[in-house]
């Protein structure tokens, strides 16, 4: 579904990536740990597409049209309707006219912004905002969803939130890959963790059985070690 | 190539709607134009220059200046409403986008010219009933040589300090040769002479079209990636 | 022997050729029955503006190879050649004025080469201006690139606009159609005027490419201790 291999990116002399390879089958949900300036944001974005590797491939079955972007930007435009948003970024990623305005008052729904599509964005309150922004990322149905820092300036109800979401998504074969400085965030929904430490990937392997303490455990040791 | 053309329109019309919204790019301009053409007015010795001679002059540096705080409007939006970001992971062609902006950037250009050439046509006394379709003919060819090549700067200044600045410095030795053009065949025209003898010119200025919007158009996807 | 110490040689080689041209302009070559003495700096003014015109079109040249190639060593020619190239203007945009005072009297006359080897400097401007704006290398060198490709295709629009129109400049005697119609001993001289300037171009360039090359090797070493 998604592979990447001997990934190497630099800012000048700072080192983004470093040798990176791993590879997710469809369905499993891969959780990038790793303190800031680590690289993980380089990563998802080279993912994405956002940026072209300096060395290495990236493959991501679909293409651009398969991924779902979520990270600091809200890519909505303040001055359209939340309806309108959705109709322009469902049209980039070629959902078919016919069904555009079912898809988008389908997401909406879903999101809990059914009865406030017609307004405009700069009028929403900063959690529904949020979520009009996360509604847009899956308007197009992507089979992987990226994700950057995404629990960042939520509130306790809002990430709650948005866990349960991810959880739903996870279903139906999608791949998630979610990158974060907090260990606590998204670790019950990781099949797969993977830490990142000055562009290098230290640790990738199954959760298997562990639970967020022993993975928080495992994290500190990889990031004191030498 | 239709699919271009098809999301090069779905950023053009959002474009459009969103000015229309907003308003903020179009007024400065046509404000900025009637007070320039008033200033021209005001400087001159209507006794001691025949009108004829500086009304060209006059009406291009109006123009070419007003097409230039338009320009800065295209990515700017993007940056604003932290949208960019977002069009890169789409599967928006780089292309696509060029060509969106261009239109966009050439309708705003329209209408603030259609605005300003009655306004000068009012100021400067001068007659243009019997070449409008010629005069305008040379408006919009010009006008596209370097609305094409200030698309492709603006989307190359908005990660640089002074972003608006650089873009009014790196643009400038791109607007000589149209504005020759420009200006040459405008004086002939308002002055009754025959559009044949701006032949030269006007091939000049189909050959600058030719070049920078092709150019431009293929350049665009070095500008605009991370 | 090290790039910097063969760049110095080849500079002090052309200086000493360029003395000689002199020597030869001033007491073996006749004076120019129309323009007097003062058209011995022509000599110094048009090889200057030829390689000022060269430079940058040298500068287009490697942008398109650095676009496809990635090499940084194109890079930094680039950035070597256009301040080079700079330096070539403000000479031209120097003696032309000193050329022009005695002739025409006046210090600066809007005529052809020095108008165009004006644009010529304000593109050179654009382009170093952008180059200190940018501070990830990878992106400046890019930016560049894009730059310096349309400066280039802008050259020849430049020489096509300014001819167009009618100047004060004498006609072109050396690059005409129909053959240089100077005497041979002063064509003998500019002919090693040429080459002198040839020679400078290369030395100055080599000096500043070593220049270049040392910084990013310092940058590389300061990073890998950092």
């Amino acid at each position: 579904m998604l592979s990447i291999e001997g990934l190497r990116h630099v800012y000048g002399p700072v080192v983004a990536l470093d040798n990176v390879s791993f590879m997710l089958a469809p369905g499993q949900t891969l959780a990038i740990f790793g303190p800031n300036g680590a690289g993980k944001t380089t990563l998802v974005k080279v993912l994405a597409g956002l940026i072209r590797p300096q060395r290495g491939t990236v493959r991501v079955d679909g293409g651009r049209r398969a991924i779902g972007w979520i990270g600091h930007e809200s890519h909505l435009y303040d001055h359209l309707t939340v309806r309108e948003n959705l109709l322009f970024w469902a049209s980039l990623y070629g959902v078919p006219a016919a069904a555009r305005e079912a898809r988008a008052a389908g997401v909406a729904e879903r999101l809990g912004l059914a009865d406030r599509v017609e307004r405009p964005v700069w009028s929403l309150s900063r959690g529904l905002a949020q979520r009009a922004a996360i509604a847009r990322a899956l308007i197009h149905d992507p089979r992987v969803l990226l994700l950057d820092e995404p629990f960042t300036g939520l509130d306790l109800a809002a990430a709650a939130e948005l866990r349960v979401l991810l959880g739903e998504l996870r279903g139906a074969g999608r791949t998630l890959v979610l990158a974060t400085h907090n260990v606590d965030e998204g670790v019950e929904l990781a099949t797969h963790v993977a830490f990142q430490r000055r562009g290098r990937i230290v640790h990738f392997a199954p959760r298997g059985g562990r639970d967020a303490a022993q993975v928080a455990d495992a994290y500190r040791r990889a990031m004191s070690d030498g | 190539m239709a699919e271009l053309l098809r999301q090069a329109w779905a950023v053009a019309r959002k474009d459009l709607v969103l000015e229309l919204r907003t308003r903020t790019a179009l007024v400065s301009a046509v404000v900025f134009t009637a007070l320039v053409l008033t200033l021209f007015n005001f400087g001159r010795d209507p006794t001691a220059v025949p009108t004829l001679d500086l009304a060209p002059t006059v009406l291009w540096v109006t123009f070419t200046f007003a097409a230039m705080l338009t320009l800065n409007r295209a990515f700017q939006l993007e940056l604003e409403n932290q949208a960019l970001e977002g069009l890169l992971v789409s599967p928006l062609s780089r292309t696509s986008l060029y060509w969106g902006k261009l239109i966009a950037n050439l309708a705003f250009v329209a209408v603030v010219d259609a605005v300003g050439l009655p306004l000068f046509v009012l100021f400067f006394n001068v007659s243009v009933s019997r070449v409008l379709l010629p005069l305008v003919g040379v408006i919009a060819l010009a006008t596209l040589g370097f609305v094409a090549v200030g698309t492709l700067f603006s989307a190359l200044v908005i990660r640089t300090r002074f972003a608006e600045l650089l873009l009014l410095v790196i643009l400038l030795p791109f607007l000589l040769p149209p504005l020759i053009g420009a200006v040459q065949v405008t004086a002939r025209l308002l002055a009754g002479r025959p559009l044949s003898e701006s032949v030269g010119y006007l091939k000049l200025l189909a050959a600058y079209d030719i070049v920078f919007v092709s150019l431009a158009s293929f350049l665009f996807r070095f500008t605009v990636d991370e | 022997m090290s790039l910097v110490r063969r760049g110095r040689w080849i500079t002090l080689v052309a200086l000493v050729l360029l003395a000689g041209v002199y020597v030869r302009a001033l007491a073996f070559t006749p004076i120019e029955r129309l323009q007097g003495p003062a058209q011995k700096i022509f000599y110094l003014h048009v090889p200057a503006a030829i390689w000022t015109e060269a430079a940058m079109i040298l500068v287009g040249l490697a942008g398109i190879f650095f676009l496809f190639l990635g090499d940084p060593r194109l890079d930094r020619f680039a950035e070597a050649s256009a301040e080079v190239g700079t330096v070539f203007a403000t000479i031209v945009l120097t003696t032309g004025p000193i050329w022009g005072k005695p002739i025409w009297g006046t210090w600066w006359t809007w005529d052809a080469r020095l108008t165009s080897t004006l644009f010529l400097f304000f593109l050179y401007l654009g382009y170093l201006l952008v180059r200190g704006a940018v501070r990830d290398p990878g992106l400046r060198a890019r930016y560049a690139a894009v730059l310096g490709i349309c400066g280039m295709c802008l050259v020849p629009f430049i020489h096509l606009s300014v001819y167009l129109f009618r100047t004060l400049h004498p006609q072109p005697i050396i690059l005409k159609p129909s053959g240089p119609s100077l005497p041979d001993s002063m064509l003998v001289t500019w002919l090693f005027s040429l080459l002198a300037f040839t020679l400078l171009y290369v030395g100055f360039v080599t000096q500043r490419y070593a220049v270049s090359l040392a910084r990013d090797a310092r940058e590389t070493a300061a990073a890998e201790h950092g």
